[in-house]
């Protein structure tokens, strides 16, 4: 894959200036407080353009709190988010979300359609409905997770892998740029997980970026081509040859030594 | 007595009731409509703090009208006043929960208490004062169709109506804040403000309504008829839909008996009648009913022990009990031995048992996908193709 690696610091250099426009996600400065007790601290990252990330760090490191902060959903005390070139708030658009499965209610009175279809709220606008055509395209999006026949099914009486997919479906249907996905591999079956995959390298073959919350180090360097090493601050960012490596995620992991992802045992 | 009540039903018992039962009607509509929107984005309980907020607020703004000098209560600005103060105890409600340690439910409790309180005692005030007109504001804490007047029975049900229209323009927008909010916002929906439009057509219905269910009940309205309604469907437009006819049939047969019994409260009339309904919802809807699932539960034992007993009887072993009797009334037994329909049952079970066994055993990925699996004949569970593999698989050796 052929992309102009850049750094913030390398930012204003005329000559390093990316022939194919501003990255989609720049991230300059960032720290995010619950209370008084700063989760990020000064987090500093530009995505490369085209590519699948993943975001690698232990528990409490901030992962899915990075994610929500660049999407405006936890206040922010410092820092600055752009989404090519742009502040958020202008680039909605483009913008697809995964969230966790676990923060909705799946007794929720809607079908797995309905979930998908709402993928398309922010194409159709204020006061109108759901049109024929957007519910194609949101059948269309179910088709490509392998879900189609579920449809019609309330989505309570999906399994867990199941509403990951209706998730992921909904995320398409947003035909967006760039893609937050916040572990969309966690506790799924086999089937999904492959289903999941399959996605996530169709978008990468037409050009987008997803950046994703990964909690499996054996997976990252076979399913991502870049990783973020989070723990409260950036430890290492880059392709996963360069970064996922014993000292760097030893660094992450609490400066603990840990094996190399191939010898972790599957927990 | 029958003939009355008809009467008031059909609209036919004088134009002034038939506007009061219209009109109440209309406020359960718009109770049930804004309900189900309350329920899902998990509001009930907020919107029964907002009501009983209410009463300081009448009770002051009855003093303000008596200290202006205006000749009689006037609706307008009481209910101005109980907009007022029931929209300072919802603020209070945020304030508390997020700003203090304490949970949504405990800040509810504290101010729903604390402000009807003060209402309580502005109102005992009030009733010692040597003013006229005092006596109507009683009407307002349990209710009374009998104190509306024609005029305010059509306002309320043209703003019922309003608060229903609003509603269905807003259904999209509402179905993805209640769902997933933080999705909304990502997608640039203003979540803050279409919550504070929900509450705001929270606000409305209970204010219209305080006057005929009165504020400690009005809460009802807006939680009883979606409340009954979730257990005859799974989609929210039939949800919100049945919703606002049960709210509808609440208000309208409510509103007839407080008629026909002018001595009840009507609040608590009306309240009880959509108890009602919520209980036979509850007992006797067809998928989520509790007499359903017993049913349900009763048929899937029944026909796992069947089942047993049939492979049981067919390798030999002995069959006692009420299982015995249960395959003889069946006709699959008689005289200790299994009769021809029975042991054809007994063979279907048997091959069930085994192909259901190598598909667990062959595919388990593939489980989630089959609701019933294990429950149903095979054939009417998996393709044709797939059972004749299974089949090749477990040839019995």
């Amino acid at each position: 894959m052929q992309y102009l690696w850049r750094t913030p610091g390398s930012r204003t250099a005329p000559e390093e200036a990316s022939p194919i426009g501003p990255p989609p996600l720049e991230i300059r400065g960032l720290t995010v407080a619950y209370h008084r007790r700063p989760v990020l601290w000064n987090v500093d990252y530009a995505a490369p353009p085209g590519g699948l990330i993943a975001v690698v760090g232990p528990n409490g490191a901030g992962k899915s709190t990075l994610i929500k902060a660049c999407l405006g959903l936890v206040p922010r005390v410092s820092g600055a988010v752009e989404v090519f070139g742009r502040p958020i708030a202008k680039q909605r658009r483009l913008i697809g979300y995964v969230p966790q499965r676990e923060s909705v209610d799946w007794d929720f009175p809607v079908s797995a359609l309905d979930v998908v279809a709402m993928g398309r709220y922010g194409k159709i606008g204020w006061f109108r409905p759901v049109t024929r055509a957007h519910k194609e395209a949101a059948l269309h999006a179910l088709e490509r997770v392998g879900m189609a026949d579920f449809a019609k099914r309330q989505i309570g009486q999906l399994s867990g892998g199941q509403q990951q997919r209706v998730f992921l479906a909904r995320a398409l249907a947003q035909e967006a740029q760039l893609y937050f996905m916040d572990e969309p591999f966690a506790g799924v079956d086999a089937a999904t997980e492959r289903a999941v995959l399959q996605v996530l390298r169709d978008l990468d073959a037409a050009g987008r970026t997803v950046i994703c919350v990964h909690h499996d180090l054996q997976t990252v360097s076979d399913y991502f081509d870049h990783a973020l090493l989070l723990n409260t601050r950036v430890v290492a960012q880059g392709p996963v040859g360069r970064v996922m490596t014993p000292d760097l995620l030893s660094r992450t992991y609490g400066g603990r030594p840990m094996p190399a992802p191939a010898a972790v045992e599957a927990s | 007595m029958m003939d009355e009540a008809l009467r008031i039903l059909t609209f036919q018992s004088g134009f002034n009731s038939a506007v009061v039962v219209a009109g109440t009607a209309a406020l359960g509509l718009a109770g049930g409509t804004v309900g189900t929107f309350l329920l899902l984005r998990r509001r009930a309980l907020v919107s029964d703090a907002l009501s009983h907020a209410t009463l300081p607020g009448i009770a002051v703004a009855f003093l303000a009208g008596a200290a202006l000098g205006l000749p009689e209560r006037s609706l307008p600005l009481l209910l101005a006043g109980a907009v007022v103060s029931g929209v300072a105890g919802l603020l209070t409600v945020q304030l508390l929960s997020r700003f203090t340690r304490l949970t949504e439910d405990s800040a509810i409790g504290a101010v729903l208490s604390v402000f009807f309180g003060l209402g309580v005692v502005l109102l005992s005030v009030i009733q010692n004062l040597e003013l006229g007109g005092q006596a109507g504001l009683k009407t307002f804490i349990l209710g009374q169709t009998a104190a509306m007047a024609q005029g305010e029975a059509i306002a309320i049900g043209l703003l019922a109506a309003g608060a229903a229209l609003a509603v269905a323009l807003l259904f999209k927008e509402l179905r993805v804040l209640a769902f997933d909010p933080g999705f909304a916002a990502v997608q640039g929906w203003p979540v803050g403000a279409l919550d504070l439009v929900l509450m705001g057509l929270a606000t409305f219905v209970t204010v219209i309504g305080l006057q005929t269910v009165g504020l400690i009940l009005v809460v009802a309205l807006l939680i009883i008829p979606p409340a009954a309604a979730r257990f005859w469907t799974d989609r929210l437009p039939a949800l919100t839909v049945a919703a606002a006819v049960i709210g509808a049939l609440s208000g309208w047969l409510g509103a007839t008996l407080s008629a026909l019994f002018p001595k009840l409260p009507a609040g608590a009339v009306i309240v009880l009648v959509a108890g009602g309904f919520f209980l036979v919802s509850f007992l006797f809807a067809p998928a989520r009913g509790l007499v359903a699932a017993a049913l349900r539960q009763g048929r899937l034992r029944l026909s796992f022990a069947e089942r047993r007993a049939l492979t049981d009887r067919l390798a030999g072993r002995p069959v006692e009990g009420a299982m015995a009797l249960w395959l003889r009334l069946r006709g699959y037994a008689r005289n200790g031995a299994l009769t021809p329909a029975g042991r054809g049952a007994a063979l279907a079970a048997e091959r069930d048992r085994r192909l259901w066994e190598r598909f667990l055993a062959d595919y388990p990925a593939l489980l989630p996908a089959h609701a019933n699996w294990g429950v149903d004949p095979i054939d009417s569970v998996l393709p044709g193709d797939m059972v004749r593999l299974l089949e090749e698989r477990s040839t019995p050796s």
